[in-house]
């Protein structure tokens, strides 16, 4: 069954096609991933996604709603979550406070019963600082609890990156190079964690991934971009042997 | 060194950590409640002020501190606050709605001027609010029929079910009532899903945007509230000075409300207190230098605002975080006592940081 | 809203009186447009806002009076510049350029430097109060009345079939041509202005192809300094010299968002414009106006094409 539809989505900036008729569509439960040389214009998929850009043509459906002309915040909402290729967190704040921000999603106070902290307001917080502990056993980030972001070691933050993205419950969960800036060490687990994710919070992952060995481990199917357009689909091993893809990097 | 135990969920919910920041809030509080006891008039008016700045400082705070918003022009909302104020009176409508409506129209003007404010960042918007601020006072000037234009107009004197609260004891108790409140409001306010996501949407507008918070409504709800509480602050300065005249609130004054904040601290609300002390002790500490100074500096145009402005630079280059990221140092320095790191606060410098892209 | 404003019926109706408010115009929008120059080259190169340009504007008008009133002592020794009009003004001109574009680099070095990878915010405040600071160096200097500057360009005028057109006008408008054909050769044609504008692109893809990112920088204060002071200067025999004559600075910001922060052209198209929006609102419109017609347009702007004029910035990209 298909979690998320695209057809045909197009942008250009400047006169350059940064996508051009890119369809693609992520299953219920798997793990899709994108991959490309540089510039190929995965991330800009991800930010049409997150409809932080317009789409010049083609449209976008998730789990059956039209969301082509959905506000960004509103993405968050219905169910999709995101990281950032180079982390885009709250620095100045806890690592609590940014998973507890996350949760703004599920608030049903409004700014009245904020202001006099009513006891909705306090059982709200309760049930929000609850949840935020679920996610931060699950991945392992007790001893940060209460570090501000700035201090944190780049491979911790990109693990409350995704925390954080969790903690918003999404159904569907997009990775923007999630294992940049990783040691293989670091890499290795990161494998084990998106498994978790799909599997045990039954959450739908979809990753841009530089990284072929974790892409080859975790995913299902694999998407191969170059210059903007796609060049095949796939499973892994169709994709690695595929003379366009072999092209798209290596060259004639 | 303190080690806090948490045991449950509540502790990092509620205001206070643990007992011994109780006692010593409580402690204070007992002070601030006695202080009409052993203070005479003069200092208790000094006092009121202070509080009355410390209002409009929390409605800055959580614009400039937590959103991340900066305004030029927030003298225009403690003009309209205190103008509206004493306009109500005059018609004849109670102390007691007349605060809370004033109040309520300074928020809907601030939510006015927030809707442009949206597209906007950083500089345009500071200079927006400047622009804003500059043509409320003209409006204020040229309306005679409601400001009374150069002439200004007398504020009726504030009374509460036919009791007076002019006198300095119940104006020092009226302020400190409205402060604590505020100052309740806007702790509760950045414990809780609103006040979070002002705090997002100043550390970075695209992930808050990915966390489903609505800039647009953000921002304008950041810049209504900031505006709300400048308005309140305004209506108990129109009884402070008791006469409203246009030249009451210039340029200068929102300066020295951003100024409040700086040197305050900002991102924390102690600091809108540190920053209100400061900016009431500084006229008196100048004009005590004026008396011991040679005579010829004394009567130097423009001394003082230049010393506000001096004090501002070297707060801004030697100690960005304020009086109260200075008083956080100190104490971690006495916590970890021989173990102190300089490092500790030290900013990561962002040489690349820009919002530019060509 | 009731209606207070009683607008006044005087006109300009012939084409006479229009050409005289738009010589006005043009000569005042030239200094706001001199100004903003000053803003947007400081902030095209290092992201920095400087809010207290209009304050050097107003330094520079000072220190012209006295290096003026030092030349007219100095050369009444000399023989062949004794009497000779205008000797001191041109000798103070450039004397100012130079201390002022010296007192940039001062300023740079000192003041900003620390604050290079600081919010945008805490520079715009530290300008602000720097600001302050200079009004009241100025004020224990030269004290608080108001001084007319010896200028060769003060008083007279041209008749040219009824239109009257004050020298300092033409001093004025010509004064922003040059400087401004003369930044634009820099830019174009030297080096180090090809580097500068390098820098302000990228400055760390500057620094790596080896332009000298911190000289550069000072260099951008020196010359916006420098724009501040001869904007001074060419304004001083229209407005009087006094401490707060740089507020007018804070009108020339907007003209520089009005143009489109960071373009050049921008910034002396946004002080035409709001220069000679000024005169014409003065005659049209209620009384007072005037003075706030700047920021009705730039709020205008601002709603309507938040990027200015001449657009130069783009979103944030993630």
């Amino acid at each position: 069954m298909s979690l998320f539809e695209a057809h045909d989505l197009s942008v250009s900036f400047g006169g350059i096609k940064a996508v051009r008729d890119v369809s693609f569509t992520i299953r219920s439960g798997e793990v899709f991933s994108i991959i490309g040389p540089n510039g190929a214009g995965k991330t800009t998929i991800f930010n049409l996604v997150s409809r932080f850009y317009e789409t010049d043509s083609g449209s976008m459906a998730f789990d059956g709603v039209d969301i082509t002309g959905v506000p960004p915040h509103r993405i968050a909402e219905m169910g999709i979550a995101r990281t950032f290729q180079n982390t885009e967190l709250f620095e100045h704040e806890t690592v609590l406070t940014n998973l507890l921000i996350a949760h703004h999603v599920h608030r049903r106070t409004n700014l009245v019963t904020d202001l006099l902290f009513l006891p909705g307001a306090r059982r709200q917080e309760l049930d929000f600082r609850r949840r935020v502990e679920d996610v931060i056993d699950l991945l392992d980030l007790q001893s940060y609890r209460e570090q501000p972001i700035g201090g944190l070691a780049y491979g911790v933050r990109k693990m409350v990156e995704i925390a954080r993205a969790l903690c918003l419950e999404p159904k569907l969960l997009l990775l923007d190079e999630p294992s940049s800036g990783l040691n293989p060490e670091e890499t290795e687990d990161l494998s084990f964690w998106i498994e978790d994710i799909v599997e045990d919070l039954g959450i739908t992952v979809a990753m841009v991934e530089h990284d072929m060995n974790l892409v080859a481990t975790v995913s299902d199917r694999v998407m191969a971009m170059a210059d903007g357009a796609e060049l095949a689909t796939g499973n892994p091993t169709e994709i690695q042997n595929h003379p366009d893809v072999l092209r798209a990097y290596l060259g004639d | 060194m303190r080690f806090v135990l948490k045991t449950n969920y509540a502790q990092d919910v509620n205001l206070f950590l643990h007992n011994g920041q109780r006692f010593w809030y409580g402690l204070l509080a007992l002070a601030v409640l006695l202080a009409p006891l052993g203070l005479d008039r003069f200092y208790l008016g000094e006092f009121a002020y202070l509080y009355i700045w410390a209002i409009a400082g929390v409605g800055l705070m959580l614009l400039v501190g937590y959103t991340g918003l900066v305004s030029l022009g927030h003298a225009a909302f403690l003009a309209i606050g205190a103008y509206a104020h004493a306009w109500l009176l005059t018609q004849g409508v109670p102390f007691v709605l007349s605060v809370p409506l004033a109040t309520a129209f300074c928020a809907v003007i601030g939510y006015l001027v927030g809707l442009p404010a949206l597209r906007m960042t950083g500089i345009y918007l500071a200079i927006a609010t400047l622009a804003f601020e500059r043509i409320a006072a003209w409006v204020i000037e040229h309306w005679e029929s409601v400001t009374g234009g150069h002439f200004g107009m007398r504020v009726p004197d504030p009374t509460v079910f036919g009791m007076s609260l002019d006198g300095p004891v119940p104006f020092y108790y009226l302020c400190l009532g409205i402060l604590s409140l505020s100052l309740f409001a806007a702790l509760n306010l950045l414990r809780s899903p609103t006040g979070r996501a002002f705090i997002a949407v100043r550390d970075s507008e695209v992930s808050a945007e990915s966390m489903g918070i609505n800039l647009a409504r953000t921002k304008c709800t950041a810049f209504a509230l900031s505006a709300a509480f400048s308005g309140l602050a305004g209506t108990l300065f129109s009884h402070r000075i008791g006469y409203l005249a246009p030249d009451a609130f210039t340029v200068q004054t929102s300066i020295q409300l951003l100024l409040m904040v700086v040197v305050g601290g900002l991102g924390s609300l102690q600091g809108v207190v540190y920053g209100a002390i400061f900016l009431g002790l500084l006229p008196q500490a100048i004009a005590i230098g004026r008396d011991v100074l040679p005579q010829w500096i004394g009567e130097i145009p423009g001394l003082e605002p230049g010393i506000f402005g001096a004090i501002l630079v070297l707060f801004l280059i030697f100690e960005p975080l304020g009086i109260h990221g200075r008083w956080v140092k100190v104490r971690l320095w006495f916590d970890q006592f021989p173990l102190y790191r300089r490092a500790t606060y030290k900013r990561q410098r962002s040489y690349l940081r820009t919002e530019r892209v060509r | 809203m009731p209606p207070v404003f009683c607008l006044r019926s005087r006109r300009a109706n012939t084409t006479l009186e229009i050409l005289q408010l738009l010589i006005i115009g043009v000569s005042q929008g030239c200094v706001y447009g001199l100004i903003a120059l000053g803003f947007v080259l400081i902030y095209k190169a290092t992201e920095m806002v400087n809010f207290a340009q209009g304050d050097m504007m107003m330094l520079g008008a000072f220190i012209a009076f006295s290096l003026i009133e030092a030349f007219d002592w100095l050369f009444a020794f000399v023989p062949v510049l004794a009497g000779l009009p205008g000797a001191s003004f041109a000798f103070a001109f450039l004397g100012t350029l130079l201390v002022m574009a010296a007192f940039g680099v001062v300023l740079e070095r000192g003041v900003l430097r620390p604050m290079i990878g600081e919010p945008p915010f805490a520079v715009l405040m530290l300008t602000i109060g720097l600001g302050f600071v200079l009004r009241a160096v100025a004020g224990a200097i030269w004290g608080n009345q108001p001084r007319a500057l010896d200028s060769p360009f003060a008083g007279g005028t041209f008749d040219i079939g009824g239109l009257i057109i004050g020298y300092e006008n033409v001093a004025i408008v010509v004064g922003t041509a040059l400087l401004c054909g003369a930044l634009y050769l820099f830019f174009r044609f030297t080096r180090i202005g090809v580097a500068m504008q390098a820098a302000s692109q990228n400055q760390l893809a500057a620094f790596y192809v080896g332009i000298p990112v911190k000289r550069v920088f000072a260099l951008v204060w020196a010359i916006s300094a420098a724009i501040a002071a001869a904007a001074g200067i060419l304004v001083a025999p229209v407005n009087l010299i006094d401490p707060l004559m740089g507020f007018i600075g804070i009108k020339a910001f907007a003209a520089a968002i009005v143009g489109g922060f960071g373009s050049l052209p921008g910034a002396i198209v946004g002080g035409l414009l709001i220069g000679i929006a000024e005169p014409f609102v003065a005659l049209h419109l209620p009384p007072g106006l005037s003075e706030v017609s700047a920021f009705v347009i730039l709020l205008a702007m601002l709603v309507v094409r938040p990027q200015g004029i001449f657009p130069s910035l783009q979103q944030k990209k993630v």
